[in-house]
């Protein structure tokens, strides 16, 4: 099978380029992760990228695959085009091979103040939440901070420093959604400016690039709307 | 950076190592009383393998049947094959229900019963009334608890101000020139970078090692990191022959099947369609502890009852509980069924196989966290030295951990660690100013891979993973571990000389990678040893040469040292904190 990987060593290269590769996967290799890694350690142990649960759940391989972001684990190497052209994430700077600084993109994230805000007295036991209310919550809390949506988003590209990006907004709607959350006034004002909300267009890029099937579309939609409805 | 350069040092009341549920837990204790904290971990915290857990977190809250902490300690104890440590247990289900209690109000958004309590469901080895009907013991988020458990307290450290150094590794800890502990030495992974983190405290919490062993549901950082520094620094890894089988990893691939499944009422069927846990465990069948349910599976497997076109697996039946609890309950294991198996369980069965899951033993510590060290006399405590997590061995597992009691684990002790620094903080001493020597031996063990010529440390870890995998398996013999401890002895020579090509000095992954193959050495070293010692099945420890549990002599810890692959014992806290003792009874289920 072949590949051509983005390579980058900041203290070699002074650009980028790619690099083919051809292997035999293995018997057992059935994701992209596999092949990745047969390289790394067959044929150059140089190759850099971050890897941990190979479950799609940990978040770490986030990287552009053959033109869409994805997670490098749960690609399946059967159907990938060849040659499979491998990328880091777009839009974030590069520290070596396929791995990026994901600093502005934590970043956002922090600023949404992703955690539970409540101004209740806490109670002895739990507080009580309703099914129908925690359903809310489902396709906001399984965010895995990969990156996928936000790499993929043109106003994410030209505006990281000022605008959240899907990931954020779908973890600040998860927030807004919550019903113990008391904080709801204060996360629409922060939210209620020209970049950190309103630099979405609607392009949809993140609901394609979500690996767990997530839509920040769809969030960002609602928190417009929970805007608008507090206004009227 | 080069070798010799100047270490970059930064100061903190306390470092903890390791991102995962028990240090961010440890990490939150300590910044919410206003310590100044730093979590190191050599992956940014969400994505420790804590996320990765699923069915859930077992307290005794008593919200879908009646419950009591005490039924929960009981369980606990039987499940540990009664060589888990009385007073530790009962502290555990004690704290249990308050800590997920905290963690609902930090935000983690559990699933809910109708009248919007937190939903819970049956786990494996959980009884009413110390033996009786099965209890729904298992608090859920779907099948994502431990993603849900991971998010909400790093949120919560964020809110409240704790140091994050994310992908830092952990070379070693430091002793000061008093010999106390007094901090440790990082690389940072980004730059290369060294790093000497001074503190009061140092709290390791760096998970399991299961990535010894060829099949395993374990992520590639479950190296035993914690392990390997403190059998370097001389200092014993307690229990290292325990370690835990899960029934349900995906035939193949490895990946865990939450016990969660047969919790929603899935069962296992062997290749004539046979419900074959009926035979094995008449009243708990496909919900008895996970040793036996592991060891009933492998013996079907060893005689012909498999399924497939090798008759290497079992099939997990979920097609009967119908799609609308699967899509509810068990969502993100139908993805995992369809991605990994193939298969969509809401018609067809899961193919899954027993996959190394959990390490029972690991660093001894009290029921504070801190670390004893016991070389043939009483126990004394490491000052200034915690761990906490998978990496410790408190004892609350024994010799077989229940499922949902990693997750109460995490918390209860991650917390009892942030209180006991906090609460003997004067008594800690100040942070040391260290000077380089102090770090002069880990930096030799990060310089001494730069050589050029050497052996490759991807073949020698894959050689020691099937070597565990061949020789230390579901059952053991002593034959077959002398075999395997034979041929890893030859490896484990071959590892002093591993050579990284990579010579680059930012995000060098390979230099890591090496770094981490000398903890995974340790911990298949130590885990062989106390293996082929404990002559009797326990938990478990199943040995096909010794089938009984022997308690007249056997009820005892395993303390491994390093220094000449020594073996010495410590006795049981048989003793509760407040309760009666429960003694050994034969184990059925």
């Amino acid at each position: 099978m072949r590949l051509s990987i983005y390579r980058y060593n900041p203290e070699t290269q002074r650009s980028p380029q790619l690099q083919d590769f051809e292997i035999e996967p293995g018997p057992e290799a059935k994701f992209l992760l596999d092949a990745l890694l047969q390289i790394k350690d067959e044929v150059d142990d140089s190759l850099t990228l971050r890897r941990s649960c190979r479950e799609g759940v940990c978040g770490s391989d986030g990287m552009n695959i053959n033109g869409r972001n994805g997670l490098a684990c749960v690609t399946p190497l059967k159907g990938l085009k060849e040659p499979v052209v491998v990328r880091p994430l777009p839009g974030l700077p590069v520290i070596r091979d396929l791995v990026v600084d994901m600093s502005q993109f934590f970043k956002q994230y922090r600023s949404v103040k992703p955690y539970l805000q409540s101004d209740e007295p806490v109670p002895l036991k739990e507080r009580l939440q309703a099914p129908a209310d925690r359903a809310e919550l489902d396709g906001l809390y399984e965010c895995i901070l990969c990156a996928c949506c936000s790499t993929s988003c043109p106003s994410f590209w030209w505006n990281p420093d000022k605008f959240v990006g899907p990931a954020g907004l779908l973890q600040a709607y998860r927030f807004i959604a919550d019903t113990r959350d008391t904080r709801t006034n204060e996360r629409l004002d922060d939210l209620n400016d020209p970049y950190r909300l309103f630099r979405c267009h609607t392009i949809m890029n993140c609901v394609d690039a979500c690996p767990k099937h997530l839509n920040p579309t769809k969030a960002i939609v609602k928190i417009k709307e929970t805007m608008l409805s507090r206004e009227l | 950076m080069a070798a010799g350069a100047k270490l970059k040092k930064r100061r903190f009341d306390a470092v903890v190592v390791g991102g995962g549920g028990a240090g961010l837990r440890a990490s939150l204790e300590l910044a919410a009383r206003g310590y100044h904290v730093a979590v190191v971990s050599k992956v940014f915290p969400t994505r420790s393998h804590t996320v990765a857990a699923q069915g859930g977190i077992t307290s005794a809250l008593g919200n879908v049947s009646p419950d009591h902490w005490h039924w929960h300690m009981y369980d606990t104890v039987k499940g540990s094959d009664y060589i888990g440590d009385q007073d530790a247990i009962e502290y555990l289900c004690r704290n249990a229900i308050e800590v997920v209690y905290e963690l609902e109000h930090m935000g983690l958004p559990f699933s809910r019963l109708d009248d919007g309590r937190i939903y819970q469901r049956p786990f494996g080895g959980q009884s009413q009334n110390f033996g009786g009907p099965q209890a729904s013991r298992t608090c859920a988020a779907a099948d994502r608890t431990g993603h849900a458990l991971l998010h909400t307290l790093y949120q919560q450290n964020l809110r409240h101000g704790t140091h994050f150094f994310d992908e830092f590794y952990s070379v070693d800890f430091i002793r000061d020139s008093q010999g106390r502990i007094a901090g440790v030495l990082a690389i940072e992974i980004e730059t290369g970078e060294r790093y000497l983190f001074e503190a009061a405290a140092v709290v390791l919490a760096t998970g399991g090692g299961g990535r010894i062993f060829k099949h395993t549901t374990n992520a590639f950082s479950c190296t035993g990191d914690g392990l390997g520094m403190v059998a370097r620094a001389g200092l014993p890894l307690q229990d290292m022959e325990f370690w835990q089988f899960h029934p349900t990893g995906v035939a193949g691939a490895g990946v865990l099947v939450t016990e969660g499944c047969r919790g929603e009422g899935g069962y296992l069927v062997n290749g004539d369609g046979e419900r074959f846990m009926e035979r094995y465990a008449p009243n708990a069948k496909d919900l008895a502890g996970r040793d036996v349910v592991a060891r009933s599976m492998a013996l079907e497997i060893m005689e012909g009852r498999g399924v497939g076109p090798r008759k290497d697996h079992v099939l997990l039946k979920l097609d009967h509980l119908g799609s609308d609890i699967i899509m509810e309950r068990l969502p993100a294991i139908r993805e995992i069924a369809i991605k990994f198996a193939g298969v969509d369980p809401i018609e067809t069965p899961i193919p899954v196989v027993p996959t190394v899951h959990y390490m029972m033993g690991g660093i001894p510590t009290n029921r504070f966290g801190q670390v004893i060290a016991n070389d043939g006399g009483e126990d004394e405590i490491v000052p200034r030295l915690y761990a906490v997590g998978e990496c410790a061995c408190v004892s609350v597992h024994g010799a077989n951990r229940l499922g949902g009691n990693s997750l109460v684990d995490l918390v209860v002790f991650g917390r009892a660690v942030g209180r006991h620094i906090s609460d003997n903080f004067a008594e800690l001493g100040a942070p040391a100013d260290l000077d380089e020597s102090s770090a002069e031996l880990g930096l030799g063990r990060i310089d001494r891979l730069a050589r050029k010529e050497g052996e490759r440390p991807d073949l020698l870890r894959e050689e020691i993973r099937d070597t565990l995998q061949a020789h230390c398996g579901v059952f053991r013999t002593e034959q077959t571990m002398r075999e395997g401890w034979i041929k890893f002895e030859q490896l484990a020579g071959r590892c002093e000389q591993v050579a990284v090509k990579d010579a680059c000095e930012i995000f060098n992954t390979a230099r890591i990678e090496a770094l981490e193959l000398d903890n995974l050495v340790t911990v298949a070293r130590a885990t062989i040893v106390s293996a082929l010692n404990r002559t009797e099945s326990r938990g478990a420890h199943a040995r096909d040469d010794h089938r009984e549990r022997d308690d007249e002599h056997w009820l005892k810890h395993t303390l491994y040292h390093g220094d000449g692959d020594r073996i010495g014992y410590r006795p049981i806290a048989m003793q509760p904190l407040t309760v009666e003792t429960f003694k050994p009874k034969p184990r059925t289920y």
